[in-house]
């Protein structure tokens, strides 16, 4: 580095300088360069090459062991009824709540964006917080609420329905956790959809309401069209946080009962702690394909005419 | 029959303790197209989104038609409006914009699309009706929102400095273009601007509006040729009038060294408060070159020329003490000077000092204390 400086500093010509310009710009980019590269890009692309072979935990310590086995854990996966309800059960989570999150979060977000300032200010600290809220610590205030003697089933008492056991019933754990995942993803979405509604001009508004429109009809006509951008990024966002829901099954049912709540990424995990490396790593990379593929068809069908 | 009614209108925007508009009385009748200027934050736009229903009215009634209107919605007014920055809906084409009080509305498809490309034709747009507003020139955007309200065959058109955003060519260009499609529509209009070239062109009457108070409503000519007070007679009018305060002396004017004669029942309403003094407006048209030995002209110390060709103006001072000065001279907008118009053909030098002689029925007087008009 010192002679090259001083050769540059000698030579004094173009070439050398800019040089020694590129030289320190890779400089100042080297310690993300590493992070990235150690962190990311290496697991990353190991965790690829692991999918086409047979590494199990305990190949770790025999590492001559592992064999290049193709596309053996790939069809293993696909033939696995296990894995098929694992992407079903994630297909619904996605499919069923994420329009549900959306229109929450659209519902909240008109309502905060007129009426009394400090009134406001304050909800929207209270409908972000579970975004910020450890899952761990809500999880024990959400069993509480779930358990069978549990809040919401004293509360359906009240009005005499007589409540299933919510965690530990087939038909009704999944919608459970979807109901808690949506509690705690429904603030992202609404603080996307404020900043969307603050930038639509109040004139069209307006124009709309001279143009003869009701609030309904000024909101289907005017605002749902102008926010198609932003409810594009929220449906995006979320979509991809819910294709890889893990952790409300994590820690309210490990998976169960009887599968009902695995989910692919829980299944990724499930099958990582069995020691089964490459299969774990196909499954993960399935998911990532999955991921891929369903926001560039939400850019294409949303973003349409743009 | 769509008359418009303002009775004792007042609005006071919520955290101001001044209204906004102050007891306002204005009457447009059916058909007419009522032109409302004044300065900058004067009330134009509250008046006009009251009208609208989109700013609540505090005191007061708005009737359109004959019904009272005062706390109804928007929808249900039966009113277009063009809004200063057009408003249109960015992710509509031009036909749907213009069509969708229509759609609302909830006539049938066809008959909207008929009555789209007739607004279309008439504002010269036909060929635009499948483009997004962002593909359109300022121009063609200001006649898009024109065509939003003439598809509506609405009782009340409603217009916020429609021309604002567009260069001065245009401008003039649109503004006859306005004028012209109102008078063969034939409905009512309430336009606001701040600029009284407009004001004066296009409207069958001009009300003039200052800090939320109306200050008169009139014809164009009757402005122009009485204005009630101060405030009117050196708004309306380019170049402007020349208004200077001058003391009293035996039922004349003082003007610098000169005295100039007085018609008796204007100095005969002077009061105390107004200290002897009167106020002397003229137009620059009003007043020409006078003979040097003539009794009834004052002198002017010439500052500037300018020769139009057709026309030449003066600029000068008022000569008092035998210096020219500036002093007595106010709210003239030329610098503080008093502009003439004369012979371009017979323009004083620079430096000279002319004889100015004010045609005596074209003077407008003012009583200092309330500002208002004497004669
Ligand atoms: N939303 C509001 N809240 C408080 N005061 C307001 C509001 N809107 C307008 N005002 C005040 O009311 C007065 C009149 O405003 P208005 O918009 O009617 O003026 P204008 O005559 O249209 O002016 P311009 O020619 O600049 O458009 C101004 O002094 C303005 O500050
Ligand atoms: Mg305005």
């Amino acid at each position: 580095m010192g002679k090259r400086a001083r050769r540059g500093a000698e030579g004094g010509c173009n070439g050398a300088l800019s040089r020694r310009q590129a030289l320190i710009a890779w400089g100042f980019c080297l310690p993300f360069v590493l992070v990235f590269g150690v962190f990311m890009l290496v697991p990353l692309l190991s965790s690829m090459g692991m999918s086409f072979t047979d590494i199990t935990s305990r190949d770790l310590r025999t590492p001559f062991n592992v064999n290049i086995v193709g596309f053996d854990n790939y069809v293993t996966l696909l033939t696995d009824p296990r894995f098929h309800k694992a992407l079903l059960t994630t297909a619904i989570f996605v499919i069923v709540g994420l329009p549900i999150t959306i229109a929450i979060a659209m519902a909240f977000a008109v309502a905060l964006n007129k009426g009394l300032k400090h009134l406001n200010a304050f909800f929207r600290a209270v409908f972000y917080a579970p975004v910020v809220a450890s899952v761990v610590a809500v999880s024990v205030v959400w069993r509480y609420i779930l358990q069978d003697d549990g809040l919401l089933n004293s509360l359906l008492a009240v009005f005499g329905i007589d409540g299933p056991d919510w965690l530990h019933d087939t038909r009704f754990a999944l919608p459970a956790l979807m109901i808690m995942t949506i509690w705690r993803n429904m603030g992202t979405l609404m603080i996307i959809f404020l900043a969307g509604l603050q930038a639509i001009p109040t004139e069209l508004k307006e124009a709309a309401a001279v143009d003869g429109a009701g609030k309904w009809r000024t909101f289907t006509s005017i605002t749902l069209p102008l926010m198609k951008p932003t409810i594009l990024l929220g449906a995006v966002l979320i979509s991809v946080a819910y294709l890889q829901f893990f952790e409300e099954s994590f820690v309210m049912t490990q998976g169960g009962p009887l599968d009902s709540t695995l989910s692919a990424a829980y299944y990724v995990y499930q099958q990582f702690g069995f020691g089964r490396y490459g299969i774990a790593s196909a499954a993960s990379w399935v998911l990532f394909i999955i991921i891929a593929v369903v926001s560039v068809l939400q850019f294409r069908i949303l973003g349409s005419d743009e | 029959m769509a008359e418009v009614v303002f009775d004792h209108v007042t609005r006071i925007y919520p955290g101001n303790d001044k209204p906004s508009v102050d007891d306002l009385n204005l009457d447009i009748k059916d058909g007419e197209f009522l032109v409302l200027v004044g300065p900058s934050g004067c009330g134009k736009s509250t008046t006009l989104r009251m009208l609208a229903g989109l700013e609540e009215v505090n005191k007061g009634r708005i009737l359109i038609g004959g019904k009272d209107v005062t706390t109804m919605q928007p929808k249900d007014r039966d009113i277009a409006m063009v809004f200063q920055n057009y408003a249109l809906y960015p992710h509509m084409t031009v036909a749907d914009n213009m069509g969708f009080a229509l759609k609302i509305a909830g006539t049938p498809k066809d008959e909207i699309r008929k009555r789209v490309e007739k607004a279309a034709e008439i504002l010269d747009l036909t060929e635009y009706l499948d483009r997004k507003p962002k593909a359109l020139s300022g121009g063609q955007r200001q006649r898009v929102a024109m065509g939003r309200a003439i598809v509506r065959e609405p009782k009340v058109f409603l217009m916020d400095e429609p021309l604002s955003n567009l260069d001065a060519k245009l401008r003039v260009q649109t503004r006859t273009q306005i004028a012209a499609l109102q008078r063969q529509l034939g409905v009512t209009t309430l336009y606001v601007t701040h600029d009284q070239t407009e004001a004066l062109t296009m409207g069958d009457r001009i009300a003039v509006i200052k800090l939320g108070i109306l200050q008169q409503v009139g014809a164009p000519t009757e402005l122009y040729d009485r204005p009630a007070n101060v405030f009117v007679a050196g708004f309306i009018g380019s170049p402007s009038m020349n208004i200077n305060t001058h003391p009293v002396i035996n039922g004349q004017a003082k003007i610098g060294e000169d005295t100039i004669d007085l018609p008796r029942e204007a100095v005969a309403k002077l009061t105390a408060e107004d200290n002897g003094q009167i106020i002397v407006g003229f137009r620059p048209e009003d007043a020409d070159l006078a003979v040097a030995d003539d009794p009834n002209a004052f002198s002017l110390k010439v500052v500037n020329v300018e020769d139009l060709g057709s026309d030449g103006y003066i600029y000068g001072n008022i000569i008092t003490d035998g210096s020219a000065a500036e002093a007595s001279t106010m709210m003239s907008d030329q610098n503080k000077l008093t502009t003439v118009r004369v012979n371009p053909r017979a323009l004083p030098k620079i430096g000279d000092t002319v004889k100015i002689k004010i045609d005596p029925t074209k003077m407008h007087l003012f009583a200092p204390s309330t500002e208002l008009r004497l004669n």
